[in-house]
């Protein structure tokens, strides 16, 4: 759940930034490396005080603005995102790990002793949760920014309005609305194509569908969304088998709530059949 | 009809004359499966012998066989996009010792012309210009477009099952005014176009043709072939009257259809989208990291967003069934009282491209069927 912007800057100082990784693949925190020609304009404007992907000099809190990669999956991940959240001010989550659970959430539609067991040689020194969880399942957030991984643009967009006190321009409508924004032809109408669309968050700027292919729903659930009615109508006139809907629901954000009910939903009519 | 006579062979000669006065020409082109608007360099761009198989969210394109070049009905993409850009800066502001300065967008808007426009097209173009131009929130951007547009519109000779116009009086002929009128004709072993001017523009243009006078044989054809669109379109499932159409749904407020087709609807947008008329957008304000520059976009929106009715403290349209229900209240009601025409044109592009097809056309006769029973 999205709270009310808080002011970043508690003086004439310069605004502390941190970075935290959780469970994840690293790349939504590239995402701000790769800023290149805006990285030296943040550098300017904000201190980069804890960042270990850029700088080995970690500083102390508390910061301004975290930003936070990544899932909870171990115990002890539990205990440090409350720290995190202790020592700040704002505290944004980046990507599809950190809002929804990332991929790794697919252990939560099974058993994860099960991968244990069939990965590593000696279990016991595994110590891991049985679910992977959004940030948002152990502290308050203040916003989350959606995708895997997240737009560059986007972050940007998000960072400088939390520096200047304003709403984030980040639209929680589908890629729809990207699609139409371009020009692209539907591939849903005109190919015959299985996309997510219709229900998936825009951000990405409709890459998938602009290259002819379908979304695959990187950005997670848009608002509103009617998972039940796209089931129907891939299955019924797009000819997609039911293991196929199953598959794309549980991507990236397999756990985000709406696309892991519409998963579960489509497993137990598979199993009735 | 058309008093003169273009050889299809000749329709090239068209294309070259309207850029050699200056216009950048957009047109029905073949791209990624569909018949879109680009720009139109040559005959060759143009979507000879293409046509489409449209319904309820499916478009598919099929060889015609006789080498039409406008032998399709409306596609995924309307011209609003090209006078109500998508999207488009508004200004930007600069903070500098003086405190913030605006700073106005000085775009030369390109002097445009659309060929193929057809009379539901027109019909939504009308619209448009009394949304934009005509009301008491006249938009500078819009007008500056659509000024020196050229239109060159193009009788339907082929609708889709998806297409109503005849129930919403807005064709298939063209009865309103363009610039240059064609109708094009397939006689036998001949290919023609029936053509004439509009206006003064449209004379000027004509002169630079190679053309001859039509013969009252050729102008029956054409006749009777807009006559079959016609025909074809009062016959099809899709046809209604819609004199009745506007108290239908004041009556309707609180109709159960409303809750069935939000158990449907994906509220994606796209229905708003692909609609010729549908004119909402937003504005978003954006600061760079510096907080020196700042800027004001215009982006097209949609009644089924829940950005669209947020105010203070939540969204006043929170779910699908009072979106679907304001959207089409709103196109086929309010908007008379609003504008004084209906909304809609009959294009049926809402139905081809909504992704899980729904037809409004069907959600009325539901309507009207429930308040019977």
């Amino acid at each position: 759940m999205v709270q009310p912007a808080r002011a970043v800057a508690a003086s004439g100082e310069k605004p502390r930034l941190a970075v935290w990784k959780f469970t994840s693949c690293d790349g939504c925190q590239l995402s701000l490396l790769d800023c290149e020609d805006e990285l030296l304009q943040l550098a300017d404007r904000v201190e980069i005080a804890y960042f270990m992907e850029a700088s080995s000099a970690p500083q102390s809190g508390p910061y301004d603005l975290s930003l936070v990669e990544g899932s909870i999956t171990t115990p002890d991940e539990v205990r440090r995102i409350r720290e995190v959240r202790a020592q700040s001010r704002t505290l944004v989550t980046i990507g599809a790990c950190a809002t929804a659970g990332g991929i790794q959430a697919l252990r939560n539609f099974a058993d994860v002793d099960d991968f244990i067991a069939a990965v590593y040689a000696h279990p016991e020194y595994i110590e891991t949760l049985k679910t992977s969880t959004p940030i948002s399942a152990h502290v308050p957030v203040d916003f989350e920014l959606q995708g895997c991984p997240i737009n560059k643009r986007q972050l940007l967009e998000v960072i400088s309005a939390f520096l200047h006190r304003r709403p984030p321009q980040v639209p929680p409508h589908s890629v729809c609305i990207e699609c139409k924004l371009r020009g692209n032809v539907c591939v849903w109408v005109a190919h015959g194509t299985p996309c997510l669309g219709p229900v998936t968050h825009a951000g990405c700027g409709a890459i998938c569908p602009t290259y002819t292919r379908g979304c695959y729903g990187c950005y997670g659930p848009k608002e509103n969304p009617n998972t039940a009615s796209l089931c129907h109508w891939w299955q019924e006139e797009l000819g997609a088998e039911k293991v196929q809907v199953i598959e794309n629901l549980r991507n990236f954000n397999a756990a985000a709530p709406v696309f892991a009910e519409a998963s579960r939903r489509q497993e137990g009519e598979r199993d009735q059949e | 009809m058309q008093k003169f006579l273009l050889q299809a062979d000749d329709l090239d000669v068209l294309i070259q004359v309207i850029a050699r006065e200056g216009h950048r020409l957009i047109g029905p082109t073949l791209r990624d499966g569909a018949i879109v608007y680009d720009d139109i360099h040559s005959v060759s761009d143009l979507p000879r012998d293409w046509t489409d198989d449209q319904e309820k969210g499916r478009y598919r394109l099929r060889k015609r066989g006789d080498g039409a070049y406008f032998g399709y009905a409306a596609g995924p993409h309307s011209w609003k996009q090209f006078l109500q850009l998508p999207r488009r800066p508004v200004w930007r502001a600069e903070r500098d010792a003086n405190g913030v300065q605006i700073i106005a967008i000085e775009e030369m808007a390109p002097r445009l012309a659309f060929m193929g426009v057809r009379s539901c097209e027109l019909h939504a173009i009308a619209i448009q210009d009394r949304v934009f131009l005509e009301g008491p929130f006249r938009n500078d951007d819009y007008d500056k477009r659509r000024q020196p547009l050229l239109l060159i519109a193009v009788n339907c000779t082929a609708p889709a099952a998806t297409c109503f116009c005849t129930s919403m009086n807005t064709g298939p002929e063209v009865t309103l005014p363009a610039d240059l009128t064609m109708t094009e004709v397939m006689d036998g072993d001949a290919h023609y176009f029936l053509i004439d001017a509009g206006t003064g523009r449209g004379e000027h243009i004509l002169k630079q043709l190679p053309l001859t006078p039509a013969q009252a044989r050729q102008q029956a054809l054409a006749q009777k072939s807009i006559q079959h669109a016609a025909e074809q379109m009062e016959q099809g499932p899709r046809s209604f009257d819609s004199s009745d159409v506007k108290d239908l749904l004041y009556r309707n407020y609180e109709s159960p259809e409303w809750e069935l087709v939000a158990d449907r609807c994906l509220s994606c947008a796209n229905c708003t989208m692909a609609c010729p008329t549908c004119f909402c957008s937003t504005v978003e304000d954006t600061t760079d990291l510096t907080g020196e520059n700042a800027e004001r976009w215009e982006r097209w929106d949609s009644c089924f967003t829940a950005d669209f009715s947020y105010i203070t403290g939540g969204a006043v349209r929170a779910d699908t069934r009072s979106r679907y229900r304001q959207w089409m209240t709103h196109k086929l009601a309010t908007w008379h009282d609003q504008f004084d025409s209906s909304g809609c044109v009959g294009c049926g592009r809402c139905i081809a491209w909504c992704p899980v097809g729904i037809d409004l056309t069907e959600e009325l006769l539901r309507i009207r069927e429930m308040e019977n029973q």
